[in-house]
C-alpha cells in the first residue's frame, strides 16, 4: 500500500465540488443528484460497472456534459457548459493511432494554447523534455505514438497533461489494457505526483489496484453509492449495490481484496443438486 | 521546351495552377486527417451553387461563393460535432448536394447565363485572368499566415477535438477558421481545377505525403511540394499532350501517389524481412544445436 491516507497539502479547500448535480447528454440524464467534494491534494478513484457514469462524472468536472441541475465548482469557479482547464488523460481507445504525431508532438500539445508561433520557446522545449525524462519516455521523443507499448503510450498522454502544469489531474481508465507491472508503475507515478500536491481523480475497473494504491474511493452507478477509504467502502453490500453482483471481501495483511463469488450454473449446478438430494 | 512561356495566358495559368495546387495540398493535410476527404468534393459542388446564386443576385463571385462555401463547411462541421450519430460523409452529402441542387434549379429557372458554368465544373486554365491570379495569391498568403499563427491549436484540434478544449484551445474558433480557409481555397481554385476535380488536389497530395512520413510537419511540407509539382508539370504536360489542365494535374498526382504506394509497400516489406531474419548469433546458436 502506497498511500493509506490523504496527505497534508499546502493548498486548502476543495478542488472540486459537485452540489446536487444531475447531468448527461442530449437531454438524457446519466448521473443523478451527485454530491461530491474532492479536496486539494486528494487522490480519488472512481469505480463502478461499465456504463455507470464514471467517465461522465470526470467530464462533468471538465464542463463537457450538459448539467440539468445543481452546481459544478472547480478550483473555486463555477463551471458552465464549456471547458474547465485541467490536466486530462482520455481513454487511449479514443486516440487515432494513425495520426502522424511523435511522442514529443503529443507532449507539446499540453501547451498548444500558449503563444502564436508554430514552434515553442527553448525554455518550454526544455520543460517538455524534463516531463518526458521524468516519465521515462525522453528517448522515445521522436517515435511515432503508434510504435510504443501500451504503458509508454499512457505515459505520453500523461506527459501531455503534465506539461500543462495542472493542479488538478483527471484520468480516464489510465490502467486499462496494460500489464500488472505497467499498471503498478503508472499508479506509483500518480502517487508521486499526488505527493507533490497535484489533486488526482481517476476512473478504473481495477478495484483491487485501487484498494492497494488509493486512499479514497467513490463507488458510482448512476449516483454515488458510497465514498471513503477502500477498507470502509469495499463491503459486500456496497459492492453489490454498485456492481449488482455478489462479491467476497477479504482482509489480508492489512489489504482489502475483492473476489467474485463463485457460483455453479448449468450441468454443474444440476449435478450438485442431484448429489445433495 | 520554353516555347509555351512566350504566351502570357500560359504563364498566368502555370502560376495559378502551381499555387492553387500547393494551397490545396496544404489545407488537404487537415482535410484528410480530419477524415473529411469527401468534403472537398462536396464543397466544390456547394460553391458551384453559391456561384450561381451570386450571379442571379448580381453579386461578386468571389465574395458570394466564399460566404456560401464557408456557411456550408460550417454547417457540416457543426452537424458532425453536435449530432455525433451523423457521420461526416453523411453531413457532407446532405448539405453540399442540396446546395448543388439549388444551383442547378436556378440555372434551369433563369435560362440566360453569360458565364460559362462548364469552366466552373471542369476548370479552364486559359480563362485565368489577373484578378483570378491575384485572388489565388491573396488567399494563399492569408491561409499561410493563419496556419502559422494557429499551427499548434489547429494540430491539437485535428488530432483530438474532444480533448483540446480542456487545454485551452477554442475548437469552435478553430473549426470556423478552418471552414473559412477551406471554402476560400476551393473558390479561388475553382477556375483552374474545376468543381469536379478539386477534391483530388485536396486529397491525393496529403495521402501521398502520409505514405512517406509519420511526422506532421514533414507531411505538410511534402503535401505542398507534391501539390505544387503536380500543378506545375500538369499544366506543362497538358500544353503538349493537349488534354484538359485539371485532368492532367490530377493524373500526375495520382501517378505520384502510385509511386509512393509502391515505395512504402516495398519499404514495409524490407523492414519486416529484416526483423524476421535471424541475427548472426541466433543463426550460430541454431547451428550449434543441430550440428
Amino acid at each position: 500500500m502506497l498511500h493509506p491516507y490523504p496527505h497534508e497539502t499546502d493548498e486548502t479547500g476543495p478542488a472540486v465540488q459537485l452540489r446536487s448535480v444531475t447531468c448527461g447528454y442530449d437531454g438524457r440524464p446519466v448521473l443523478f443528484d451527485i454530491d461530491l467534494t474532492v479536496m486539494a491534494g486528494d487522490f480519488v478513484g472512481l469505480v463502478g460497472p461499465s456504463g455507470s457514469g464514471k467517465t461522465t462524472l470526470l467530464r462533468t468536472i471538465l464542463g463537457a456534459v450538459d448539467v440539468y441541475g445543481g452546481q459544478v465548482i472547480v478550483n473555486g469557479r463555477e463551471i458552465k457548459r464549456g471547458a474547465a482547464h485541467a490536466g486530462y488523460v482520455p481513454q487511449l481507445e479514443t486516440i487515432d493511432w494513425n495520426f502522424p504525431v511523435t511522442v514529443e508532438h503529443v507532449v507539446r500539445m499540453g501547451r498548444a494554447s500558449h503563444g502564436w508561433t508554430p514552434w515553442i520557446s527553448r525554455r518550454m522545449r526544455d520543460e517538455a523534455y524534463a516531463v518526458m525524462e521524468r516519465l521515462g519516455i525522453a528517448n522515445l521523443a521522436q517515435r511515432h505514438v503508434r510504435a510504443l507499448s501500451g504503458g509508454q503510450q499512457q505515459r505520453a498522454f500523461l506527459g501531455r497533461a503534465l506539461f500543462s502544469s495542472p493542479r488538478l489531474l483527471l484520468l480516464d481508465e489510465p490502467t486499462a489494457g496494460v500489464d500488472i507491472k505497467t499498471r503498478d508503475d503508472v499508479l506509483h507515478l500518480l502517487d508521486e505526483l499526488n505527493h507533490e500536491g497535484v489533486t488526482v481523480v481517476m476512473t478504473t475497473h481495477e478495484i483491487n489496484a485501487v484498494a492497494a494504491h488509493l486512499p479514497w474511493v467513490v463507488c458510482v452507478n448512476g449516483r454515488i453509492i458510497a465514498e471513503g477509504p477502500p477498507s470502509d467502502v469495499y463491503t459486500p453490500d456496497i459492492l453489490k449495490r454498485t456492481y449488482g453482483a455478489e462479491m467476497t471481501v477479504i482482509q489480508h495483511e492489512g489489504m482489502t481484496l475483492v473476489a467474485e463469488t463463485p457460483h455453479s450454473i448449468g450441468r454443474a449446478s444440476a449435478r450438485h443438486k442431484a448429489k445433495a438430494g | 521546351m520554353f516555347e509555351p512561356f512566350q504566351y502570357d495566358f500560359f504563364i498566368r495559368g502555370l502560376i495559378a495552377a502551381t499555387v492553387a495546387s500547393g494551397l490545396c495540398g496544404f489545407i488537404g493535410v487537415y482535410v484528410v486527417l480530419r477524415k473529411m476527404s469527401y468534403i472537398g468534393h462536396g464543397l466544390s459542388h456547394a460553391v458551384f451553387g453559391g456561384a450561381v446564386v451570386s450571379f442571379v443576385m448580381d453579386f461578386n463571385f468571389y465574395i458570394g461563393s466564399t460566404v456560401w462555401g464557408f456557411g456550408s463547411a460550417l454547417l457540416i462541421i457543426l452537424m458532425t460535432r453536435v449530432r455525433k450519430f451523423i457521420a461526416a460523409d453523411a453531413a457532407i452529402g446532405i448539405i453540399t448536394t442540396s446546395s448543388f441542387a439549388l444551383g442547378v434549379a436556378l440555372i434551369s429557372h433563369y435560362h440566360k447565363f453569360t458565364r460559362n458554368f462548364d469552366a466552373a465544373l471542369f476548370g479552364n486554365i486559359l480563362g485565368v485572368d489577373s484578378t483570378d491570379l491575384a485572388a489565388i495569391i491573396a488567399v494563399t498568403a492569408v491561409t499561410l499566415g493563419l496556419v502559422v499563427l494557429l499551427y499548434r491549436r489547429l494540430l491539437f484540434t485535428t488530432f483530438d477535438p474532444e480533448v483540446a478544449p480542456f487545454f485551452g484551445v477554442d475548437t469552435n474558433w478553430m473549426d470556423a477558421i478552418f471552414a473559412l480557409i477551406l471554402a476560400s481555397a476551393i473558390v479561388v481554385s475553382l477556375r483552374v481545377l474545376g468543381a469536379t476535380l478539386i477534391a483530388a488536389t485536396l486529397v491525393i497530395p496529403p495521402i501521398t505525403a502520409r505514405l512517406l512520413t509519420d511526422h506532421f510537419g514533414r507531411m505538410m511540407g511534402l503535401s505542398v511540394l507534391i501539390g505544387a509539382l503536380s500543378g506545375f508539370f500538369g499544366i506543362y504536360i497538358s500544353y503538349y499532350v493537349d488534354i484538359a489542365s485539371g485532368a492532367s494535374i490530377v493524373l500526375l498526382s495520382a501517378g505520384l501517389f502510385t509511386a509512393a504506394l509502391v515505395y512504402s509497400s516495398l519499404r514495409q516489406r524490407l523492414t519486416s524481412m529484416r526483423r524476421i531474419a535471424p541475427t548472426p548469433s541466433a543463426a550460430q546458436t541454431q547451428h550449434a544445436l543441430f550440428d
